[in-house]
């Protein structure tokens, strides 16, 4: 693996070529690159706040901003997996031309991917700001958290990523399954809610990786407060192992790629 | 390190023809129904086939190879396997230095980046950093010939002009070793002329070359030596005329086994000159074509002709046996006949196909027809334009003075005396 790594490291200008290969064709018109930045995090901090609504409404509980900034928060980080996790399943059949004519190392793909989705994530992030300012959301020491959680969350949307974009060249269907899973994920996911509404059947929760550094960008950022941190020690060791399963899987396969594509 | 820029070993590649699993939903019914049904899998493995069978070669720095074969002989793959885009299934390959493939030039375009920025894209896929890009820019842009469009999305080019943008960009990579598959062919005539020109630089700055083409006269032009696959094997690995008329006269073979042969056949052609096969001649050298051919029946008035086609395969020259003064023969079932041409190759630049026939003389029935029978190549250091050279010379040039009586002082409506002119 060290040699395979090294090899990475001497195409680390490739890998950012392609990255701003997507950035830049996404961002061609400007005003629709930062619409499609903020969108997904607006539809989700919407569906958020109708979902917080309903649920102060039926259970006669205040509806706080803090709640409010907490979804907010917490959906940079979803929609930053999500879009990474999603790309990256086509990113190697997308690429046809390049796996079958032409040899570097493919992961080159996958990683490029997380890279634009990271840039789409710091885009939001400055409208973030923005917003929690406006809800009157201010520093905290307990922001000093956040390289921690970001770095965790591109763990592991890496690692489901190249585990997907490999599966997904010798399965067609994979990318339909990826799909649906991403869909219906943000339900398993602390997103629209707090882990702690569920009480002490909140832990089933929580098994779910995400839903540890989730519940801490939301801790950390909208209620000041430090993270759980047995919780997420959980996560990060399950985003270490994700990202070397994921690597290993991928690379195993590699050599077949341009034979199955 | 060596002086081997490229080596194989033995090199075996298998492939699985037929059916793949490739989604979930075939695999998973399929992997229940083999619980029970296991003596089905044998069958799996029928369904393999070796694309390649002990290849083994090697290259040295400043060489080059060509490899030639018929649709599906094994050569797209053996350069995938260099390129390691795909693993052998056995066998060892090493290669030493920077290897870059002049395959489908344009696979990393992007279609809604510029051409400027296509280059930096395709440049860094093909290995370069990106400063060397920068430093080669002009170079490139220029190559292309594409100044104007160069700030202009690709998806808006012509095919040919991504051709010459991709050509452009992986003809400036330097490698150690260079894959040449097929690509000389894009682009106008002046575009062309400036790649040929391009490889012959690379390969005098001691790149390893190996050639891969259906053009028999590019890869006697590109190359020392060359190999000839089929179906996966190497039947021949030696000098590129040998090998060459080796292959051609091997198309011929596969053409007897089709069997829609007439009473007579045109058995082999060779193009030569005094030493040995030959492929390529300077204009005014002498070449000899030899002919063998067997009959199956009893034939007689029987005559040979020769035609030299073009690159259009239009007849620039044609003669016959009996047109030369030769008797006209017969021959018995299973007899031979040989003869051979000679020819002063007064023709310009550029590749040439001989024909053959095989007719009778009183009805003019044709026996046996082969075109192109072999193929050669021309050079020629004179600007000559036609087919025909007549060796040319300007014996007087020179400026005259002006005389008074022939300026113009009063012009008249111009004559039609050629000869004047």
């Amino acid at each position: 693996m060290k040699a395979e790594l090294q090899e990475l490291c001497r195409y680390h200008e490739l890998l950012w070529m392609i990255a701003c290969r997507d950035i830049k064709v996404r961002y061609k018109q400007s005003v629709m690159g930062f619409l499609w930045a903020v969108l997904m995090p607006i539809l989700i901090v919407l569906s958020g706040v109708v979902v917080r609504y309903a649920y102060a409404l039926a259970s006669h509980a205040p509806l706080h901003t803090v709640d409010i900034a907490a979804v907010a928060v917490k959906s940079l980080p979803w929609a930053f997996l999500v879009s990474t996790i999603r790309f990256a399943c086509l990113s190697l059949t997308n690429n046809r031309d390049l796996v079958t004519k032409i040899y570097f190392p493919k992961e080159i793909f996958p990683l490029a991917v997380m890279v634009a989705s990271l840039f789409d994530f710091f885009v939001a992030s400055a409208a973030l700001v923005i917003f929690l300012l406006a809800l009157k959301i201010g520093w905290s020491s307990s922001l000093l958290w956040i390289p921690v959680l970001l770095l965790t969350t591109i763990l592991l949307a890496t690692g489901i990523g190249m585990f997907v974009s490999a599966a997904s060249l010798f399965f067609r269907d994979v990318k339909f399954v990826v799909e649906v899973l991403l869909t219906f994920g943000i339900f398993f996911t602390p997103v629209f809610y707090d882990v702690e509404m569920f009480g002490e059947k909140g832990k089933w929760i929580l098994l779910n990786p995400a839903s540890p550094v989730l519940e801490a960008f939301g801790a950390c950022v909208a209620r000041r407060q430090s993270p759980d941190l047995p919780w997420l020690a959980y996560s990060i060791v399950f985003a270490l192992l994700t990202l070397l399963g994921g690597y290993a899987f991928f690379k195993h396969l590699e050599p077949a790629f341009a034979e199955s594509i | 390190m060596s002086d081997i820029a490229i080596r194989m070993e033995h090199v075996y590649k298998k492939f699985r023809k037929g059916e793949v699993f490739n989604s979930l939903r075939d695999l998973l019914p399929a992997l229940t129904g083999r619980m029970f049904r296991e003596g089905e899998l044998s069958e799996a493995d029928k369904r393999e086939f070796w694309a390649l069978q002990d290849l083994s070669f090697e290259v040295k720095q400043g060489e080059s190879l060509g490899i030639i074969g018929q649709n599906g002989a094994g050569k797209s793959t053996a350069l995938k396997i260099l390129s390691r885009i795909m693993k052998p299934t056995k066998g060892r390959m090493v290669v030493h230095g920077r290897l870059s493939a002049l395959i489908e030039v344009w696979a990393g375009f992007h279609q809604d980046l510029t051409g400027r920025e296509n280059i930096f894209l395709q440049g860094t896929i093909l290995g370069m950093a990106k400063r060397e890009i920068q430093s080669k820019l002009d170079q490139i842009i220029a190559f292309s010939g594409l100044e104007e469009f160069i700030d202009t999305p690709v998806k808006h080019y012509s095919t040919g002009m991504c051709a010459r943008l991709g050509f452009s960009v992986a003809a400036h990579v330097d490698p150690d070793v260079l894959i040449v598959d097929e690509v000389l062919s894009v682009g106008d005539f002046a575009f062309q002329a400036r790649c040929v020109q391009r490889m012959h630089e690379v390969l005098r700055s001691g790149t390893a070359v190996l050639f891969v083409s259906h053009n028999m006269n590019t890869v006697a032009e590109f190359c020392q030596r060359c190999l000839l696959l089929e179906k996966g094997r190497t039947l021949m690995l030696g000098p590129v005329a040998e090998v060459i008329s080796a292959y051609l006269n091997r198309s011929k073979e596969a053409r007897e086994a089709d069997a829609s042969s007439g009473p007579v056949m045109i058995s082999r052609v060779t193009v030569r000159n005094e030493h040995g096969a030959c492929l390529r001649f300077h204009a005014g050298q002498k070449a000899w074509i030899d002919v063998d051919l067997a009959a199956l029946v009893r034939c007689t008035r029987l005559s040979v002709a020769l035609y030299i086609k073009d690159e259009q395969l239009e007849d620039v020259f044609g003669t016959s046996t009996t047109g030369l003064g030769s008797p006209e023969f017969s021959l018995e079932p299973g007899q031979r006949f040989q003869c051979t041409f000679e020819l002063s190759l007064n023709l310009v630049g550029g590749t040439y196909y001989p024909t053959l026939l095989v007719f009778r003389c009183d009805n003019q029935t044709t026996y046996d027809r082969w075109m192109p029978a072999a193929t050669f190549h021309i050079t020629s250091a004179d600007d000559v334009r036609g087919a025909a050279h007549c060796f040319p010379k300007v014996v007087r040039h020179e400026v005259l003075a002006a005389s008074r009586e022939s300026l113009p002082s009063n012009p008249e409506p111009e004559t039609p005396v050629a000869s004047e002119r």
